[in-house]
């Protein structure tokens, strides 16, 4: 029988450790440091409004000229090269410290995944730098009205149209997430009139000023005018428009259909603080007002938000080292998704009756609205029901049928 | 920041795991139900490969490591089911008289059970029970006023049925001393309570690795209606939600060991949502096993049973989620 001894590898260089370096440790008081001097003192209006986007961009532009808007990207296209560790810590000091939630998060966190791993270097040299600025402001067009979970069923179509050298787009999207603010969607289009399912789509990014495109915003259940659905009427778009290779869509949209699911939308930055906001919550209104169902299951959410949070750690360190989550984002989209919703219940519980006030005391209560946008999460970036399938099938190995 | 098992750690767990898929399999944990509630050799083995005596010293035949060096082990011995006190020993007894026994004995006391010829039993408060405590030669039991190191000799022991046939258990009756009380008695009893939650929870963990293991492979080859039962949604989602518990549950089990080794003022924190989210995510998987299994699992014949029992065991061992989630309550909202 072997010691253990005899196993040791020698690679003494690695160990477990929960600390952060000197350097880490500067940047984040860089961050805070910025956050406590240029957050806005009052809550700007939500986002997923006319008046409030407008008041976010300025935000967004704030951010930019300073560097903060894209920390992880490089520093020609407006970034700090920051590494991902430094981009975990970016993001809890920036929910920590209450910054506006980021309208510009569709194009910076979904579309550049894919840009910087699909684009041609002039489409990385022109949408990148304009995206970080807030100039362009993107929206995400997957699904269509009979095209939700199904996303493969979708029948958006791009016909050639050989003499203008581009594409011809005709269908509709909808459920277009602050589509009624925005300059440009990205989505897929089938390219090929005989093809099924997740062959022959392209993947596009689109003006909407484009001529024969029509964008109709609609009411979200939080009742702002979040949604939209547009329209394409034979549309035209040039070939340097389209992102990868033609009919290879599905693959380009997937990945970042991942990034949506896994780390990069919801840094655990945001759950933690949510969760210390909630311990805020029932400490300042006092420990004998919550009953003690209540009570645990703040307990019950606390304790998920540092699950939460360990997990990505483990995630980063991973990736750091070579090791890509793959399928496994469909476990944090599940996690992340359902704390938040166990947050708001438990914070709404707190505050009882005055749980359905929109203004407690001439404030807004943004627990309501939170609760409200949380139950979004289980639904929105492919169901929770799409990712156990995901999870059963490409995780646990079950049988597809 | 690196939250990940190093080379190392990960090495030494293969190492165990290899060990017991080989000497431990389901026939030999089925097997200790009817005999003495050991794998026969096993424990020699352990010894032999430092497993008993990893967080002893170096100088009384250790290797002088940490709990987070020993966690993922622990995992292995729940993976296996073990039915040796592995936790108990190597976890528990052997830091806490590293750390807080200071008579001469001490270093012998350690040498004996790393080397495996001396076997001890963990008696910590809210348990009902000790661990093959008829095998044991010292004894570490809690009273009211901390945790004392207790002669077999001077001990009375009253077996108890465990629903788990292979948990040989016994109710322990002693008289505490200031003879046997150790110095910083109750610091030490309520660090022992947390590694024994920390390591109760990493082996609840591999338990629910192997249950989930068994129940995948069962859905994958049981037909019905002419296709796998494992294709169905309604298996499919049980699972997943399964693994979710499961895989979020580990973390926080990682990372209450590493608190323990680096002297974290929130260690005691960390043991009890360690303990907590491992006991409910092993509840978890233990229904959705059970349940996916259907009426095979609902048998004495399928494996199963074996590592479900233990789970409830364990659950409930070493403070239950419903008394660590107080103790976390506690600690966050006074």
């Amino acid at each position: 029988m072997r010691r253990l001894h005899a196993y040791l590898t020698g690679r003494q260089n690695l160990r477990v450790d929960l600390t952060w370096t000197p350097e880490q440790d500067a940047f984040r008081d860089e961050c805070r440091t910025w956050l406590q001097r240029n957050v806005p003192s009052e809550p700007l209006p939500s986002g997923d409004t006319r008046e409030g986007f407008a008041r976010h961009l300025d935000w967004e532009r704030q951010l930019f000229a300073d560097r903060w808007a894209v920390v992880s990207w490089p520093e020609a296209y407006g970034g700090r090269d920051a590494s991902l560790w430094e981009w975990l810590i970016f993001e809890e000091e920036y929910y920590r410290a209450g910054a506006p939630q980021r309208v510009t998060q569709n194009g910076i966190f979904l579309l550049a995944p894919t840009i910087f791993e699909f684009g041609t270097r002039t489409q990385q040299d022109y949408y990148l730098p304009r995206m970080a600025a807030a100039e362009d402001l993107w929206c995400q067009g997957w699904s269509e009205p009979n095209a939700g979970s199904d996303l493969a069923s979708l029948t958006s179509k791009a016909v050639r149209d050989e003499a203008a050298g581009g594409w011809r787009l005709s269908g509709q999207k909808t459920w277009t997430t602050r589509g009624a603010f925005c300059t440009h969607l990205f989505g897929l289009f089938r390219t090929d009139p005989d093809s099924v399912r997740h062959h022959g789509l392209t993947y596009f990014m689109v003006p909407l000023e484009t001529e024969g495109v029509t964008v109709r915003g609609f009411g979200r259940l939080d009742g702002d005018e979040g949604f939209a659905e547009v329209f394409f009427d034979e549309a035209f778009v040039s070939d340097d428009l389209i992102l990868g290779a033609v009919g290879s869509g599905w693959s380009v949209a997937m990945a970042t259909t991942s990034s949506e699911r896994g780390l990069t939308l919801r840094s655990p930055g945001r759950f933690q603080a949510t969760a210390a906001r909630l311990v805020r919550l029932v400490r300042d209104r006092g420990l004998d007002t919550a009953d003690p169902s209540t009570r645990e299951a703040i307990v019950r959410a606390w304790m998920a938000a540092e699950a939460y949070s360990l997990y990505t750690l483990a995630d980063v360190s991973g990736m750091v080292e070579g090791r890509s989550p793959g399928f496994r984002s469909s476990l944090n989209k599940i996690f992340w998704s359902e704390l938040d919703v166990d947050l708001h219940t438990a914070a709404l519980a707190v505050l009882g009756g005055e749980g359905e006030l929109e203004t407690i005391g001439g404030t807004e209560n943004p627990w309501l609205k939170g609760y409200q946008f949380s139950l979004s999460g289980p639904i929105y970036a492919g169901t929770n029901e799409i990712q156990r399938n995901i999870i059963a099938e490409r995780v646990l190995g079950l049988p597809r049928k | 920041m690196r939250f990940a098992f190093t080379d190392d750690q990960l090495a030494f767990a293969d190492a165990v795991r290899e060990l017991l898929a080989d000497q431990c399999d389901a026939a030999r944990v089925r097997a200790a139900w009817d005999g003495d509630g050991r794998v026969p050799g096993l424990w020699d083995r352990l010894a032999e490969m430092g497993v008993l005596g990893m967080l002893a010293p170096e100088g009384t035949g250790g290797l002088g490591m940490a709990d987070v060096d020993l966690v993922a082990i622990l995992a292995e011995g729940g993976r296996a089911a073990i039915p040796d006190p592995l936790a108990a020993t190597a976890a528990v007894a052997v830091p806490t008289i590293r750390d807080h026994a200071q008579s001469d004995d001490a270093e012998r006391w350690l040498a004996e059970i790393s080397a495996g010829t001396a076997r001890v039993g963990v008696g910590l408060s809210g348990n009902v029970g000790v661990l093959h405590a008829a095998d044991a030669a010292i004894f570490l039991l809690e009273a009211d006023d901390g945790l004392h190191l207790v002669d077999a000799d001077v001990v009375e022991l009253q077996p108890l049925d465990s629903v788990d046939g292979a948990r040989r258990l016994s109710a322990v009756t002693w008289t505490p001393s200031a003879a046997t009380r150790l110095p910083s008695a109750e610091l030490a009893a309520s660090q022992a309570r947390d590694r024994a939650a920390v390591a109760t929870a990493a082996e609840l963990c591999g338990l629910a690795d192997t249950m989930l293991a068994m129940t995948v492979a069962y859905v994958s080859e049981r037909r019905q209606f002419g296709v796998p039962i494992g294709s169905f949604q309604a298996v499919k989602h049980q699972l997943a939600d399964a693994l979710v518990e499961l895989e979020f549950a580990k973390p926080l089990v990682w990372r209450a060991a590493l608190s323990r080794s680096t002297g974290d003022p929130s260690a005691s924190m960390h043991a009890s949502m360690a303990k907590a989210a491992a006991s409910d995510a092993a509840h978890t998987v233990g229904l959705a096993a059970l349940q996916c299994h259907g009426a095979i699992g609902y048998t004495v014949e399928c494996d199963l049973h074996l590592w479900l029992k233990r789970s409830w065991a364990l659950r409930a061992q070493d403070g239950d989620a419903a008394a660590h989630r107080r103790l976390v309550e506690a600690a966050l909202l006074g």
